[in-house]
Parts: C-alpha cells; structure tokens; sequence
C-alpha cells in the first residue's frame, strides 16, 4: 500500500525528523492560507502516487500566496500523467505547500527487502536526487549499502560504518545517525516495503531536511496495523482495482482490450502473454484465486464486463482446488445480472469438473466459444 | 527414483482439522502418501479422515510417527510459528502453502533456517511438490494430471505448473518431480537449489523450469545452467505482456529496475543454452523436440 508524500512526511515529523514547514491543502482556500503563513514564497507539490511529478508539471515554486491559490486551482481534481502513471492519469486530490528549501546538496537514503542476500537493506549515497536510478545502473558503487539481520535489526556499529563509507561530511554524522536509526525505526514498526527520502536535502543553514519522501506498507502486514488503512487515498486507484480489491481479486487494469479471467497469478500472466500475439493484448490482470465461490467468479466478470475497453473476454481456468463447474456458473450469474452481453466470450477449462463446467455453460444458451487449449485460444481470440 | 519427496516420505499435515487441510491431506492420501498424522493444537488425541490420528504439537507428533516431512495449512498469520515448531521438532522438509505472509516474517523464518542443516523449507506461497512414479504428493495440485516419467519441472507459479505437466502429460510425457517453489519475492527454496537435485537426479533426465519477471532468480539460474548443468533445459519466462512497476499478484512479480524484466531473464537463459518455450501453449512441444534431439 502506498501513501501519499504528505502522510509519509507527517509520519517522518512524528519521529523527530525534519521535513520542510507547510501543509496539505485539500482546496485553493487552505492553499492560500498555508502559503500566507509561508509568507507567499512556497512550492506546490501535487498529490499523486507516483515519482516524476517534477516533469509532468505537478511541482511548482511560486511567488506569492495568490499564485499558490491559482496553482492549486488548477491541480486539485485535475488529472496528472507522469511516466508511471498510465494512460489515464492520476487525480490530484491535494496540494502539498511548502517552504522553499535551499538545497547546497542532496543525500538518498532508502530501506527495504533484498530477496537476493535474504535481509533487508539500507541503502545511503551522497549524490541524491532525481537522477538516482541513473546512477544506481552508471555508478553503482556510489550508492553504499549495508544488509541488515532480519531478526538482530540494523546495528548501531553499521549505522555508523554506512555513514563513513558514504562519505557524509562529519559534522552532519550525527544527524544522519539519528535520521538513519528513526527511518529504520519506522520500517520495522509498520512492517514497510519501502521507506524513502530523496532528496535528504542539505540546506544553506547546514540542515538536514527530507525534502521528498516516499513510505510503502507491505499489503500482506496491515493486519498487524490496521490503522494505517485510513491513510489509504481509494482516489488514486482504478475504480475497477479498487472494487476488485473489496472482493479479494487479484486485479490490474491494463492498456489492452481482452478481458482475462484466470485463476492463479503466473497462469494469468501466461495467458496475457498469449493474448498478445494476436490482439492488442490484456485489457487486465486477473487472478479470481484457489479458493474461490461463484459468487467471487460472478463479481470478477462482473468486473470485466464493466470495463469499457473490453471487446473480447478469456477465461482460462485451470481448475485444481477450484472447480470448473463453480467458475461456470459464477460467469453465467455474471452475464444474467449484465447490461452489454453481446462480447465475444472464450472459454478454456481444464483440471478439476471441466467436463462439467463446459457442459453447464453449453445449457446457459451464453455464446461462448471453446477452446481446448491455450493455443486455440489464442486462435480464438485473433478470430473474434 | 525422485527429489525432495519419494515413496518413504512421511508426512504430518499441520493444520488438519481445518478446512483446506483436512480437504488436501484426503487428497494426498487418495494419491498414494503415506501421511502419517496432523497436528492441531487443542485437538491432540482424536482421529481424523478415517484413521488418522491428530496430534496436540509438533515435538510429540514428530516422536511417535518419526514424520520427516511437514506440509502446513495454517493461515499466513501463524504459518512462521508453526514453520518454527517444525523445525525444532526434527522436520527435515517444510511445505508451506500459504498466501500473504508478510515479507518481514518470511525472511525472519528464513534466516532460522539457514543456520539448520539439512532443512529444507519450499515455499511459502507454493503448490508443493509431487512425484508420480511414488506416487507422493505433498501440495495441492490435481494428482491426476500427473504421469510418471523422466522430465523434472520447477516453476514459480501453481496453476502454470498444471498447465506444463497438463501439456507434457498430453503427449505422453511423464514426470519425475515437480516442484513449485513459490509465488513470493523471497522463498525457501530456489531454482538453483532445485537444479542441483535434478542434476544428480539419475531418473530425471531433462528439466522445464518456468519463471516470471521479477526479481533476478531466473538469472542466478542460468548461471548455475551454464556452468554446472549436465542435462537439457527448456525454459519459459511469463509476464512479457506485463507494463513495468505495475505488481502482477504475485508480488515478486513487479518490474522495479532492467534486471526483473522478461526480455533480460529470457536472453540469460537462452545464453545458458535452454530452449526458450516461446509461447505457454508450446510447453509440452518444446520439450517434445528437445528429447527428440
């Protein structure tokens, strides 16, 4: 789960680390207020889930709080598209108004799970900012790293060995170690993915401050703190995604126009990739799971059937604890209970009751094709 | 003969008396494995599936069965202590089938287990393993699609390993042992540590190994192909389709940086001399050609 730069800002604040004065503004009024207090001077950074905002025109300096009023006005509702927001674009749901900082360098430090040396690991460079992937693949040995013992925790004496390799200047170690031990603090604390600041900005004044910051929760832990599910933003997803999500179905939404209904994550994948060779590819992923009712397989075409980019429907079940003849009559609920009906529907069943499943959708009176495989799918799909 | 689990195995379920598991460990004991208890804490002392006997904990199950394997059913919340109780009580090989443990915990038990000899943890997130010509299967993948046979298959996923040994098995391709290690960015047991059993595996002669984007496991295994294995290998990487950063269920599965991508994984195999299954429909025929060669 990911939040916004605002909340991971607060969150970093909590613990004692400096993060730029300001605000969220949910409107152009609380904006100009904010920036008034600033004394006119401020940034306006949108609020989106995504990096390159810079770019994409969301982050802005202005001069007075009239400009940040009209700036806001101009963000907040609008749609944001950056490199890694997808064709439609984020909602900007609020503006964050800052001090401006004057950065004289710039320091990366993240955090997370390194499944190759099975830990976790710090990562601390002093040649931050937004060119930071660039130089993790150019210079990777200017990003110091240090792997943390998943059961001891990050060590006082690493903390400090990470700093010195990095070389950060020594009348700002002490900061750092101090920035360093809350971040992993937090990480540990809400069992995160990823904590983030870039840039840790050094200022003129000889401050640390996170002048970005970017906290994600790993999905499969927010049972042990289930208060930060109210810091989920559902505006920032896909509709579709989120309704998906209330059914507990695996599900992205995606550039092409066959819809995919499988069960399991790697067999849905395969099948995407199938459809690609010969149509505009996946118009989605979609993992119904093992265990699943025909309720949740009628929710899941429902799903389907409601997104507008789909012309042609795949489902393709390999049944194995799921059964065929239970994904059969959940599709058949599905099309009942539908508006636009008239869509190709191919069908392939295998494994557990396909025989059935077959049988029970050839009596619904549905016009579906079958495949027998995922070769005749794929023929199927070019020919539909 | 068969990696991992054999004829000899024996097989305490934990988590028995609940739903899944007393619904899989029937399934296991209709394919032919010698399973040999459950463990439920609170439930010791009575029997379950017919005669089976079901056991307070792990230490005295272990010492009155002599169970060498365990597959656990217990929710992701509580797999990592029941994961922990198996080890201490002797258990040599741990399935675990669960979704959604949290990465943090993953790596907690990992670290346990590293520091054991001869335990080997498959999973979590995972199918489980079977092999046919034993007749043992401890996981839950449809027994009866499976064949005896000489071709060994190790996969990420679950339903995509049905979906291999549905096509081998279609062209009368059987089955050594099939392994799915599992679905999450950091697993028990990996590609390699499965490749070196297949490689000294004398009734295994060719391997499928099926892998997805994400993470570098995939690579690590073609070195270890190039360098170290003796037998043919066919290899098909999903998720082409897949934009980059988006997560695709399977959360090792997300594009974060050049080394995840199919493109990349593809071209290290192919380095490796595996026969690159082009498409998922063309497992069963790209194995076909390469024992025909």
């Amino acid at each position: 789960m990911r939040i916004h730069e605002y909340q991971a800002k607060e969150i970093l604040n909590s613990v004692g680390i400096k993060v730029p004065t300001g605000g969220n503004a949910e409107n152009p009024d609380e904006a100009f207020a904010l920036a008034r207090k600033l004394g006119g001077r401020c940034v306006v950074k949108a609020q989106v889930y995504s990096g390159g905002r810079g770019k994409a025109g969301g982050v802005k300096l202005v001069e007075t709080a009239e400009d940040s009023k009209a700036e806001a006005s101009r963000l907040i509702g609008s749609r944001l598209f950056t490199e890694q927001s997808g064709p439609n674009g984020l909602l900007v749901s609020s503006v964050l108004i800052e001090e401006p900082v004057n950065i004289i360098g710039e320091i990366y430090i993240s955090i997370l799970a390194n499944p190759e040396t099975e830990t976790h690991i710090a990562m601390l460079s002093k040649f931050g900012g937004i060119d930071i992937e660039e130089l993790a693949e150019k210079s990777p040995e200017k990003i110091k790293r240090c792997e943390i013992d998943p059961v001891y925790g990050l060590m006082e004496y690493q903390t400090r060995d990470l700093i010195y390799e990095a070389g950060i200047d020594i009348d700002k170690r002490k900061s750092m170690f101090r920035i360093l031990s809350k971040m992993y603090e937090i990480y540990s604390k809400y069992d995160c993915s990823l904590i983030e600041i870039n840039p840790l900005a050094i200022t003129d004044a000889g401050d640390l401050v996170a002048a970005d910051a970017k906290i994600l929760f790993d999905d499969d832990a927010l049972y042990k703190n289930s208060e930060l599910l109210e810091l989920r933003d559902i505006g920032q997803e896909d509709p579709l995604e989120s309704l998906a999500r209330e059914h507990d179905i695996s599900y992205v939404k995606l550039d092409g126009d066959v819809g995919c209904m499988v069960n399991g994550a790697g067999l849905a994948m395969a099948t995407m990739d199938v459809t690609t060779s010969s149509s505009s590819g996946p118009a989605n992923f979609l993992d119904v799971g093992g265990g699943a009712s025909p309720d949740k397989v009628c929710e899941a075409m429902k799903i389907i059937l409601s997104d507008n980019d789909v012309k042609k429907i795949l489902v393709n079940i390999f049944g194995g604890i799921l059964r065929c003849d239970l994904v059969a009559t959940g599709i058949i609920n599905a099309f009942v209970s539908a508006e636009s009906k008239d869509v190709p529907l191919i069908v392939r069943m295998a494994g557990t009751n396909a025989e059935q499943g077959v049988s029970i959708l050839q009596q619904s009176g549905l016009k579906i094709i079958f495949a027998q495989n995922l070769d005749e799918a794929a023929i199927a799909i070019g020919e539909n | 003969m068969s990696i991992i689990i054999d004829k000899n195995t024996r097989v305490l379920v934990q988590g028995i008396t609940g739903k899944e598991g007393s619904f899989h460990a029937t399934k296991c004991l209709e394919y032919g494995t010698r399973i040999v208890g459950g463990v439920t804490p609170g439930k010791g002392g009575t029997k379950v599936l017919g005669n089976i006997e079901v056991y307070e904990n792990m230490k005295v199950a272990v010492k009155e069965t002599k169970a060498n394997t365990s597959l656990v059913f217990v929710p992701p919340a509580f797999s990592p202590d029941a994961i922990f109780e198996a080890v201490d009580a002797g258990i040599r090989t741990i399935i675990v089938i669960a979704e959604g443990i949290p990465v943090s915990d993953t790596l907690r038990v990992i670290r346990n287990i590293r520091t054991k000899e001869n335990v080997r943890l498959i999973g979590p997130n995972c199918p489980g393993v079977i092999s046919p010509g034993d007749k043992c299967k401890v996981g839950i993948m449809p027994g009866n699609i499976h064949m005896p046979g000489r071709v060994g298959i190790v996969s990420r996923s679950g339903t995509l390993t049905y979906e291999a040994v549905a096509q081998l098995t279609h062209l009368g391709i059987g089955q050594s042992t099939c392994i799915g290690i599992g679905g999450d960015p950091v697993v028990g047991t990996s590609f390699v540590d499965v490749l070196e059993l297949f490689n000294n595996d004398p009734d295994t002669d060719s391997v499928v190994m099926i892998g997805e984007i994400g993470g570098t496991k995939e690579q690590d295994a073609a070195d270890y192909i190039k360098n170290h294995f003796k037998k043919p290998v066919a290899a098909l990487i999903v998720g082409k389709s897949a934009p980059a950063n988006r997560r695709m269920g399977h959360a090792g599965a997300i594009i974060t940086g050049k080394s995840g991508s199919a493109s990349e994984k593809i071209s290290a195999l192919r380095s490796a001399g595996c026969a690159i299954i082009n498409s998922p429909a063309q497992i069963g025929d790209t194995v076909n050609e390469l024992s025909s060669t």
